[in-house]
């Protein structure tokens, strides 16, 4: 069963004709090229696939784009100001809080919903925020320390 | 994903209309374990892959909370967990639901997640997740737990299968004595969530009384009794996103330290959210500390039948009891 869709990502109108059972992170991969939203263990247990639905964080692998016509859907691709990165992205730069960067995608908009709802987390607050990324290179401590400097900015 | 037809559904005997209609159908809520399910490719005799998925976000006012002191706590199945974890209704009247509507997952899977999937979720036994593993619950005549890998699984009430129910809110609902109200065929029904739960002797193939054609639509909680305490642990083997190794909710109500009334819930120890009534009997009209909890424990934790892997559940259990139990004179 295919259907035409809708999608609204990073401030963008798509039209799209895909199946119906098609993941969204299958839809934006696939379908849209933004390949930047990765994939993992489709089965909701890592987080990189992380994109936002009306600036909250969910997970692509586990969501049916069918559903989320007419939502705000922004992905990693929509984080910087054109050529500007986001203070996220440069902090992750400058602290080197990506390793393999697999997780940094979905760490990326994660912590984006933190700081536009909470500007100035505690670290409580941000390991609670990441708390659905999983990353196995970096044991955290980089990640966390790049969000607070990117508060800070 | 293997493909399947994707329905709306516009209101719930609509929804329960096309249930009926096609056998294989399935619901979709927050789709957050559905899809998992269908991903997983998991099929049997007893557990048919879905070929139609009927969305009941589109039905509308279905996502609610509404707080009244006479009449309760009414919560819209379609509700998230996010925003029943975050009403400050429901954390000022019923700590215990508001801790464990956070307790489950992620945040980005609270955020879609349902309260009424949470509660319809069905098991982790990773042998059920498993494809290649037809066991009991998928219409089988085997449980791979028996002589498997069974760390996870039931210390009570296990026969035939042994999974553990997954739902953080399950214990913390039937704690409150909340009811689950249901659409069907026949219209409109009430269950209290005490017998809405079923084990594996009763039917291996489901966890709950609701058939294939019943939709859980909204869920009530009456209005707290005076003087009524109600709290909820999680014993976790990773310190988040993780699901319960064993969990509690107690709601009691505490008169200068003594127990009037109260129930007891564990999770993570049965294939259903276990009613702890020898605890309950065991605290009964008593002025609470470490020994009268210990007791209550004890008197739970002596029908225990831990498997191979598992005795150390038995453990978890009697002290999260103790523990769950006097934080409420604390
Ligand atoms: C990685 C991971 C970790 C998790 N950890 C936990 C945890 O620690 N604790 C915990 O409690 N949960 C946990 N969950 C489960 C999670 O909370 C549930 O997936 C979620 O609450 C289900 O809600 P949903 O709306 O997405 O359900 P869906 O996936 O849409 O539905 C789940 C099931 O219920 C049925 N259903 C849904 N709504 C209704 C309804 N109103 N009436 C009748 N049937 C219905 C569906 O047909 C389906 O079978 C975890 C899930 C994942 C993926
Ligand atoms: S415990 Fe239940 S679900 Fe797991 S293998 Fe045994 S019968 Fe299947
Ligand atoms: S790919 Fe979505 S959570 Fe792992
Ligand atoms: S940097 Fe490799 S998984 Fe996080």
């Amino acid at each position: 069963m295919k259907t035409i869709l809708h999608l609204r990502v990073n401030g963008q109108d798509h039209e799209v004709y895909v199946a119906v059972h098609k993941t969204l992170l299958e839809v934006l991969r696939e379908d849209l090229n933004l390949t930047g939203t990765k994939h993992g263990c489709e089965l909701g247990e890592c987080g990189t696939c992380t994109v936002l639905v009306d600036g909250e964080p969910v997970l692509s692998c586990l969501a049916l784009p069918i559903e989320l016509q007419g939502r705000e859907i922004t992905t990693v691709e929509g984080l910087a100001d054109g050529a500007t990165p986001h203070p996220l992205q440069t902090a992750f730069a400058e602290l080197g809080a990506a390793q393999c960067g697999y997780c940094t995608p979905g760490v990326l908009m994660a912590s984006k919903t933190l700081l536009d709802h909470n500007p100035h987390p505690s670290r409580d607050e941000i390991k609670h925020a990441l708390a659905g990324n999983l990353c196995r290179c970096t044991g955290y401590a980089k990640i966390y320390e790049a969000v607070e400097l990117a508060s800070k900015t | 994903m293997r493909s399947f037809k994707y329905y709306t559904a516009t209101s719930w005997e609509d929804a329960v209309a096309t249930l009926g209609k096609y056998k294989n159908a399935q619901i979709v809520a927050g789709g957050s374990d559905v899809l998992g399910w269908i991903k997983d490719e998991l099929t049997g005799p007893g557990a048919p892959l879905a070929d139609v998925l009927i969305d009941i976000r589109t039905i509308p006012n279905t996502s609610y909370i509404n707080y009244d002191a006479t009449a309760g706590l009414k919560l819209g199945a379609l509700t998230t967990l996010t925003t029943v974890a975050e009403s400050s209704d429901v954390q000022k009247n019923y700590p215990g639901l508001a801790t464990a509507a956070v307790s489950p997952a992620s945040p980005s899977i609270r955020n879609v997640g349902t309260i009424g999937g949470n509660i319809m979720q069905r098991p982790r036994c990773w042998y059920l997740r498993g494809a290649n593993f037809p066991c009991y619950k998928k219409g089988g005549d085997f449980c791979f737990s028996v002589t498997g890998e069974n760390q996870y699984h039931a210390i009570l009430q296990g026969e035939l299968c042994y999974i553990v129910h997954p739902s953080d809110t399950a214990p913390a609902l039937i704690s409150l004595n909340a009811t689950a109200n249901v659409m069907g065929p026949n219209g409109a029904k009430q269950i209290p969530f005490d017998q809405f739960f079923i084990g594996p002797r009763t039917n291996v193939l489901k966890e709950t009384v609701l058939e294939h054609n019943e939709i859980l639509t909204e869920i009530v909680v009456p209005p707290p009794a005076a003087n009524t305490k109600s709290v909820f642990m999680k014993v976790t083997q990773r310190g988040v996103y993780d699901f319960a190794l064993v969990s509690i909710a107690v709601a009691a109500q505490i008169v200068n330290g003594v127990w009037q009334d109260g129930r007891v819930v564990l999770g993570g120890v049965a294939p259903t959210p276990y009613r702890a009534t020898d605890a309950e009997a065991a605290l009964k009209g008593k002025k609470i500390d470490a020994n009268v909890a210990l007791q209550a424990a004890q008197d739970t934790l002596v029908k225990a039948r831990p498997m191979s892997q598992n005795a150390y559940k038995v453990d978890i259990a009697k002290n999260i009891i103790v523990q769950a139990v006097t934080s409420l004179v604390s």
